[in-house]
């Protein structure tokens, strides 16, 4: 009997993401009603928007790619105990050095432009989650707050070139000074994979990247220090691993991959910087990890659904006029419930060790 | 253009502004700090204070109540912040995580309400300034501090307020306990729980106040979004401010100050000759290098640890 419950206890321990998913949509269905909408209507268009047709669902993977490669990073960074809150102004700073290597070698073949695009947005990723990581390993600086501050200083850095020295001449020279720079080189597009849908290589590269992060976290020494260093750093040190280098390192490596998301999608999407690339992709990015448990191959479903969350809003939007801001009260209701649901785990978990 | 620049006009323009800014920084900062210093980090102060910035310009435009609107922006901190207590003492929550989800709840919950219920409206009339009498005649100085409107002079207020709270009374003296060793606390018969409940939810409502103030007190209008970060600094600013309302009041205007001086050189500063977004970037540098090498004697040793009767 109790073998069955606890077989029971674990799977259900599994679903807690999905459980806390429901939840929200729950709550979510009862703010439709307050709001006068009819929720199975409103759910529904969701769902059509979201999956309805080859481009809608292609759509749903254009906007999972980004939330994908920011997971990654996320997952990297909390195995390594370490809180990134700066995917935002990783994707910026990855969306701009990107950017700005494309633009200032339109000469060099596709071959090695994009590339090169590819890892100048890595590195500037790397280097936005270095700062806090280094501080955090030499000083001891609290990551949550130096990865919230950089995202304000990566906002001004791209307002001020993107109003002053990567500004499109054309929107100089039309007066209309739109903040955004000139289209980059067509070579170093991410291929477009289906058009006319918006799917591109990118998406492709993003679950490669995923298996490559599960084979790097658990079948190699550095992953493993990673994951040693989060779950219990005293026991990683007397262990002789250098703590605050793996801490660092878990830093660097998710902004890394936040600041690749920027690239990507300019590489792939908007094929220029605009002023809202990181579209909050840095925050929502974090609800996918949690949801895929920081599993690297479970942030790609984790990805594909709340993507599509992001699509579908849109037709719900229009279906039963509620705006589309919805999704994103939900995404937060989603981390509550998941975090808070963690206690529970832990109880059950320790119940089953005393009995 | 320089010359212009440090006129004593532009330079008691800056000042003013500079100390009218501060005011939401300084309400959710204060609040924010009573929080950390009883042991909890709340990150959703941004959150809250959207919801608060929402509540505050809906009820002053149904009503045109503004003391109403900033009562209701109270109230729903207020149930925000008790929300934050729940996740945070009862379920334990990680706090860096439950602090964005509540960010992501209340900035999607503001710009919901906001669009299907107001959509783009007009202008309100929010708190005019008061000249304090005698005061507020002196020259320069009565212009730069004795002529705002209410909130700011409360915001300013709460500063000695919340100083004598923390360091002279008995409840004071209970959250510092629960901060830095809330084993000890508990077993000589304080509450934790109810100590970072009150903390916490108090936080929230500061919060709620916060936000409501953007509309009511300093821009008169709700824009999606339009904390833009505020609520997040308010949290670095206990951490700038040394966990003491003072340092808090100082770092809030840091902030502030610089704002203000960016959109003053916005308007005189024509031919874009300063490159003013850099100079927006200053306070978070500097926010970053003292949460580096500032002294951190005041931080509570059980800063963002929860506590669980007997696992100690």
């Amino acid at each position: 009997m109790s073998q069955v419950r606890r077989i029971i206890n674990t799977s259900f321990e599994s679903l807690l993401p999905i459980v806390g998913v429901v939840f929200a949509l729950i709550i979510g269905a009862f703010m439709l009603l307050a709001l006068g909408a009819n929720p199975i209507t409103a759910y529904a268009a969701l769902i059509e928007g979201a999956f309805g047709s080859q481009y809608s669902f292609m759509q749903t993977l254009v906007k999972a790619t980004p939330l994908l490669l920011v997971g990654l990073g996320v997952c990297i960074a909390f195995r390594g105990g370490i809180i990134n809150i700066g995917g935002e102004g990783q994707i910026i700073v990855g969306g701009l050095a990107s950017t700005a290597l494309a633009l200032a070698m339109p000469s060099l073949p596709g071959i090695l432009l994009l590339p090169m695009a590819l890892a100048a947005g890595m590195l500037a990723g790397a280097i936005w989650g270095g700062v806090p990581g280094v501080l955090k390993a030499k000083l001891g600086v609290n990551e949550i707050l130096t990865t919230i501050m950089m995202n304000a200083i990566a906002m001004q850095l791209s307002n001020f070139l993107l109003r002053g020295p990567m500004i499109d001449p054309k929107e100089v020279a039309a007066k209309t000074y739109l903040p955004q720079s000139a289209p980059v080189p067509e070579q170093a597009w991410l291929l477009r994979l289906l058009p006319p849908t918006l799917l591109h290589l990118g998406t492709i590269l993003a679950v490669v990247l995923a298996v490559l992060v599960f084979i790097f976290l658990w079948r190699t020494t550095i992953g493993y220090r990673i994951r040693a260093v989060g779950l219990n750093p005293s026991a990683a040190k007397y262990a002789g691993i250098n703590v605050p280098t793996y801490q660092a390192l878990a830093l660097i490596l998710g902004g890394a991959f936040a600041g690749l998301a920027g690239a990507v999608e300019v590489l792939g999407v908007s094929h220029r910087m605009l002023e809202g690339v990181s579209g909050g992709y840095g925050f929502s990015g974090i609800v996918a990890a949690l949801f895929g448990k920081l599993h690297p191959l479970g942030s790609i479903p984790a990805s594909v659904l709340f993507g599509s969350l992001l699509v579908g809003a849109d037709k719900m939007q229009r279906a039963v006029q509620v705006p589309a801001s919805l999704i994103e009260v939900i995404l937060g209701l989603v981390v509550i419930f998941v975090v808070s649901s963690e206690l529970w785990a832990r109880r059950q978990a320790s119940k089953r060790k005393t009995s | 253009m320089l010359s212009e620049f440090f006129s004593l006009t532009v330079l008691t323009g800056i000042a003013y502004s500079g100390i009218r800014l501060a005011t939401p920084y300084l309400f959710a900062a204060l609040g924010e700090m009573f929080a950390q210093r009883s042991g909890v980090v709340n990150l959703g102060v941004e959150g809250i204070m959207l919801v608060g910035a929402f509540t505050g310009f809906a009820v002053a435009t149904w009503t045109s109540n503004l003391w109403l609107a900033l009562f209701c922006a109270a109230v729903v901190g207020i149930i925000m912040g008790l929300a934050m207590s729940y996740i945070s003492v009862n379920m334990q929550a990680e706090q860096g995580i439950s602090g964005i989800g509540m960010h992501l709840f209340g900035l999607g919950l503001s710009s919901l309400l906001f669009k299907k219920w107001l959509g783009s409206t007009k202008a309100i009339t929010g708190f005019q300034p008061i000249k304090i009498p005698i005061l507020g005649d002196i020259p320069i100085i009565g212009e730069i501090f004795f002529n705002h409107n209410i909130l700011v002079y409360i915001a300013f207020l709460l500063v000695p307020i919340a100083a004598w709270v923390l360091n002279k009374t008995t409840f004071g003296l209970k959250i510092r306990a629960v901060g830095v060793k809330p084993e000890a606390a508990d077993s000589l018969g304080v509450s934790v729980a109810r100590i970072r409940y009150s903390c916490v939810t108090f936080g929230g409502m500061m919060a709620g106040i916060a936000g409501a103030a953007l509309p009511l007190a300093l821009i008169n209008l709700f824009q999606e979004n339009m904390t833009s970060g505020i609520g997040f600094i308010a949290v670095a600013l206990v951490y700038f401010g040394g966990w003491s309302p003072t340092g808090v009041m100082l770092g809030a205007l840091l902030f502030s100050l610089v704002n203000a001086l960016q959109l003053w050189i916005q308007v005189l500063d024509k031919d874009k000759v300063i490159p003013s977004d850099f100079a927006l970037m200053l306070p978070y540098i500097m926010t970053i290098a003292v949460l580096a090498f500032g002294k951190r004697t005041n931080q509570p040793a059980a800063l963002t640890k929860p506590f669980e009767r007997g696992s100690h």
